[in-house]
C-alpha cells in the first residue's frame, strides 16, 4: 500500500469514528439463497436492520431462522458457488454485497464461532494461531506479534499466557479454547465483532465469564458486536437492541427494554414462553410452539409463522404483514399482542377452537 | 464440596426405590494414578419422585448415572434397588434387574440404530424378553409409539435418519418405556434441543411420568430445566454431592457456595441471585489428584484452614428437606454480603 493510500484509508476511518450517528453496518433488503436441487432456499429474505458503533445487537431465533447465514454472508463466509446474494448491505458506507469482503478480514471484521472444540486449528499451537491474523494483516514482526499475543491472553483471562503459547488446543479445555477464540478476534481490535452462540457449548459459569469479558472489551475498545443467541436470557443481558428471526425474517426488532416491557410479535412471546423459568415452582407446565420450523425452500404465503402461532387468521394466510414502525420499535404481524386487534384474533380463536390454519387450541393462552 | 456422609438419606422410608450409598467409580490412568471420578456419593429416590443432578461438565453426573445400571459397575459402594444390592449381582440376576432400570441418552441420533427401522428399535426389548405372547407385543408397541407422539405407520417404514432431533428424543424414550420400567435414567435429554422442542420432550416426560408412574433421575447442566422437571435437586461437583433437597427451597435459599455461584451465573433475567457474588474463579481442579477436605474450596470464597483439613458431612438445614456438606453454608437470610476473599487464604496444592 502506498503512503497517499494509508493516509487515505486513515482519513475515512478517522472521519466515520468522529461521526457517531452514522451506523457502522447497515443492511437494507439483504438476501440470501442457496442453490438446491428442489429450487432456492431463502436462508436470509429480506433482512434490513442497522446497527451503531459501540452497541450490541443480538439476534435470536430457533434454529434455522437464518441468524447464522445472515452474518456468515455478511462477513462473506459462504461459498459463492451456490449462494445468491442480493439487496444492500453496507459496512462504514461500502457496498459489501458483490465485493470480495476478505480486505476486511483481520483488520476491521472478526467472528467468533460457535464451537471451540472444532473452529481451532488442532496440528497447530494456539499462539501460531492468535499471531496469524497480526502478522498477516497487520504486518507485526514475529517477537512484536507474540508480545501482542502474550497481553491479549492476559486480557481475555488464560492464566500462564507464555507457556500457553506454545500450547496444542487439544491441551486446553473447552472454556479456555473459547477464550483462545476469542484472543484471535480480538487480537485486531475489529469494528465489528460477530460472535455467533459463543458460549452454547458452554458451563453456565464459564459463559458468565466469557460474556462478561465480551461485554468489558467492547466498552474498552469501543467495537459494536452482534451476538447470536437462541437463548432470549443472554440476549437480555447483553444486547442493546434484539432482533427477533424466524424463517430468514425480522420477526420484531426493538431495544431489549422495549421488547421485553412490551412484546408485540405473537412468535417473541411464543419462544419467550418454552423457555423453563427459573422462579416458576417446579414441575410447572412449559407452553411449546407447535408446528415445525417453515420449509425455506417453498415458504407459506403470508406470514411465516402463521401455521404455528396461536392468533392466526385468515388475512395472515394470504398476506405478509408489513413491518409496523411504532418509534424504534418495529414488528412484522397484524395482530400483535396488546392490540385490540391482536386480542379480538385471539378471543376468536379461541371461540373456534382453532386458528384459520388448523392449528388446534386447547387451553386458553393468556395474552401477556 | 465436600459431602460425603449419608445423613441426608431417607433410611426407614418404605417407599425408597434406589439407594446409592458411598458410592465409587475410579478409572486407572497411567502409571498407579487414578481419576476419582465419584467419591462416595450417596443418594436416595423415592417412587415416583424426580430426583435432578446439576453440575458443570466433568463432575461425575454421567459416570452416576451409569454406575446405577452397572455399566461399567461401580468400584464400591451400594446400589440399591427394591432391597437388592445390584453391585452383588452378576450374569443372569443382573440381566433380569435390566428392563427396570431404563436409560435415555444425550445424542439422540447417534443413539439409535440407523439402519433399523423405528417400529424394530422400539420392538427389540420387548421381543426379547418375550413376556406376553406375540400379538400383545406388538399392540404395545403400537400403544408406546403412539404416546410419544409418533405415527405408527411412519415407524414401520422410516429409519432414524428420517426423523429431527426431537422426533428421534421421543423415539429414544418410547424405547425405553416399552418394557415398563420403574426408573427411567435421563442423561442430559433436552441439552442438543433448539428451545421450543426442549419444551415438548420435557412435558412429554412429565405426561410420561404420570401415566406410567415412573421415577426419573434426571441429568442435566441445564438449571432451569432440572428445576422445572424435579421434586428433589441435587447439586454436583468434582465427583462429590454439595447440597441435596426439595427443588424450589433450593432454588429459593441456596446453601452452599457453589450452589450460590452455580445460580448466579445463569442468564435469567428474573434471576434474584444474579447480583450474589461474582463469577466463579480458577479452573476445575483435576479429578486425578483432587483436592484435600471439601473439594470445592479452591475456588471458595469462604473457603478456610478448616475446609482444607476436614471434610464436611452433609448437615440438615432447619427441619426441611434441605441438606447441605459444607462447614460455612449460608442458612437463614445470610445473603453472603461477607466480603470476598479471592484468592482463598487456604493455601492451595497444585493439582496436576
Amino acid at each position: 500500500m502506498t503512503g497517499s493510500a494509508t493516509i487515505l484509508m486513515l482519513e475515512r476511518c478517522m472521519t466515520y469514528k468522529a461521526d457517531e450517528e452514522h451506523p457502522l453496518l447497515v443492511l437494507e433488503d439483504y438476501r440470501i439463497g442457496f442453490k438446491t436441487e428442489r429450487g432456492l432456499a431463502k436462508a436470509v429474505d429480506g433482512v434490513s436492520l442497522s446497527l451503531k458503533r459501540g452497541q450490541t445487537l443480538g439476534i435470536v431465533g430457533e434454529s434455522g431462522s437464518g441468524k447464522t447465514v445472515l452474518n456468515r454472508g455478511v462477513i462473506g463466509l459462504l461459498s459463492a458457488r451456490n449462494t445468491v446474494e442480493s439487496g444492500s448491505a453496507k459496512f462504514e458506507g461500502e457496498e459489501l454485497v458483490g465485493e470480495n469482503r476478505q480486505t476486511f478480514w483481520g483488520t476491521k471484521m472478526a467472528m467468533i464461532f460457535q464451537d471451540p472444540m472444532t473452529s481451532l486449528n488442532p496440528v497447530m499451537k494456539v499462539g501460531n494461531q492468535v499471531m496469524e491474523p497480526l502478522r498477516q494483516h497487520q504486518k507485526l514482526s514475529r517477537s512484536e506479534a507474540k508480545k501482542r499475543v502474550a497481553d491479549i491472553f492476559t486480557l481475555v483471562g488464560i492464566p500462564e499466557p507464555i507457556k500457553r503459547l506454545d500450547q496444542y488446543p487439544h491441551e486446553l479445555s473447552g472454556g479456555m479454547r473459547q477464550r483462545v477464540m476469542i484472543a484471535i478476534a480480538l487480537a485486531i481490535e475489529p469494528d465489528l465483532l460477530i460472535a455467533d452462540e459463543p458460549t452454547t457449548s458452554l458451563d453456565v459459569t464459564v459463559q458468565k465469564y466469557i460474556l462478561d469479558l465480551l461485554t468489558r472489551v467492547q466498552k474498552e475498545q469501543g467495537m459494536s458486536m452482534v451476538l447470536i443467541t437462541h437463548d432470549l436470557g443472554v440476549a437480555r443481558g447483553r444486547a442493546d437492541e434484539i432482533l427477533v428471526m424466524y424463517g430468514g425474517r425480522v420477526m420484531e426488532h426493538a431495544s431489549t427494554e422495549d421488547l421485553f416491557k412490551k412484546m408485540s410479535h405473537p412468535y417473541t412471546s411464543a419462544l419467550f414462553s418454552s423457555i423453563p423459568h427459573l422462579h416458576h415452582k417446579k414441575h410447572t407446565r412449559l407452553t411449546p410452539i407447535p408446528g415445525t420450523p417453515p420449509d425455506i425452500i417453498e415458504p407459506p404465503t403470508g406470514c411465516r409463522f402463521a401455521p404455528r402461532c396461536t392468533y392466526a387468521q385468515e388475512r395472515c394466510l394470504l398476506e405478509s404483514p408489513p413491518m409496523t414502525h411504532q418509534g424504534n420499535h418495529r414488528f412484522a404481524c397484524f395482530f400483535p399482542i396488546g392490540s385490540q386487534q391482536g386480542q379480538e384474533a385471539l378471543t376468536r380463536n379461541q371461540q373456534r377452537g382453532h386458528t384459520a390454519s388448523g392449528l388446534q387450541i386447547r387451553k386458553k393462552t393468556e395474552a401477556t | 464440596m465436600a459431602g460425603s456422609g449419608t445423613a441426608h438419606l431417607r433410611k426407614d422410608d418404605p417407599s425408597i426405590l434406589l439407594s446409592v450409598q458411598n458410592l465409587v467409580v475410579e478409572f486407572p490412568v497411567g502409571l498407579r494414578k487414578k481419576v476419582h471420578a465419584v467419591t462416595n456419593l450417596s443418594f436416595d429416590i423415592a417412587e415416583g419422585e424426580t430426583l435432578g443432578i446439576v453440575g458443570e461438565s466433568g463432575c461425575g453426573k454421567s459416570t452416576t448415572a451409569r454406575a446405577v445400571i452397572q455399566l461399567p459397575k461401580p468400584t464400591s459402594g451400594v446400589v440399591e434397588f427394591k432391597q437388592e444390592d445390584l453391585t452383588n449381582l452378576k450374569g443372569e440376576d443382573l440381566r433380569n434387574i435390566r428392563p427396570d432400570i431404563q436409560m435415555i441418552f444425550q445424542d439422540p441420533i447417534s443413539s439409535l440404530n440407523p439402519r433399523r427401522s423405528v417400529f424394530n428399535i422400539v420392538s427389540e426389548g420387548i421381543n426379547i424378553w418375550k413376556e406376553a405372547n406375540g400379538d400383545l407385543t406388538e399392540d404395545r408397541v403400537i400403544e408406546i409409539i403412539k404416546d410419544v407422539g409418533l405415527d405408527v405407520e411412519e415407524a414401520l417404514v422410516k429409519r432414524p435418519h428420517e426423523y429431527s432431533g426431537g422426533q428421534c428424543q421421543r423415539i429414544s424414550i418410547a424405547r425405553a418405556l416399552v418394557l415398563d420400567p420403574k426408573i427411567l435414567i435421563c442423561d442430559e435429554p433436552v441439552s442438543s434441543l433448539d428451545v421450543s422442542v426442549q419444551a415438548r420432550i420435557l412435558n412429554m416426560l412429565e405426561d410420561m411420568k404420570e401415566r406410567y408412574g415412573l421415577t426419573l433421575l434426571f441429568i442435566s447442566h441445564d438449571l432451569s430445566v432440572v428445576k422445572n422437571v424435579s421434586d428433589r435437586v441435587a447439586v454436583m461437583y468434582l465427583g462429590k454431592l454439595c447440597e441435596i433437597g426439595d427443588g424450589d427451597l433450593l432454588y429459593e435459599e441456596p446453601a452452599h457456595p457453589y450452589t450460590r455461584l452455580l445460580l448466579a451465573a445463569i442468564p435469567d433475567p428474573n434471576n434474584k441471585h444474579s447480583g450474589n457474588l461474582d463469577v466463579l474463579e480458577g479452573e476445575l481442579p483435576s479429578p486425578i489428584n483432587p483436592p484435600s477436605g471439601c473439594r470445592f474450596r479452591t475456588r471458595c470464597p469462604r473457603a478456610t484452614e478448616k475446609c482444607a483439613a476436614e471434610e464436611p458431612e452433609f448437615q440438615q438445614i432447619g427441619n426441611d428437606d434441605h441438606w447441605v456438606a459444607c462447614h460455612f453454608p449460608h442458612i437463614g437470610g445470610d445473603n453472603g454480603d461477607d466480603e470476598i476473599t479471592w484468592p482463598p487464604q487456604v493455601a492451595i496444592e497444585e493439582s496436576e
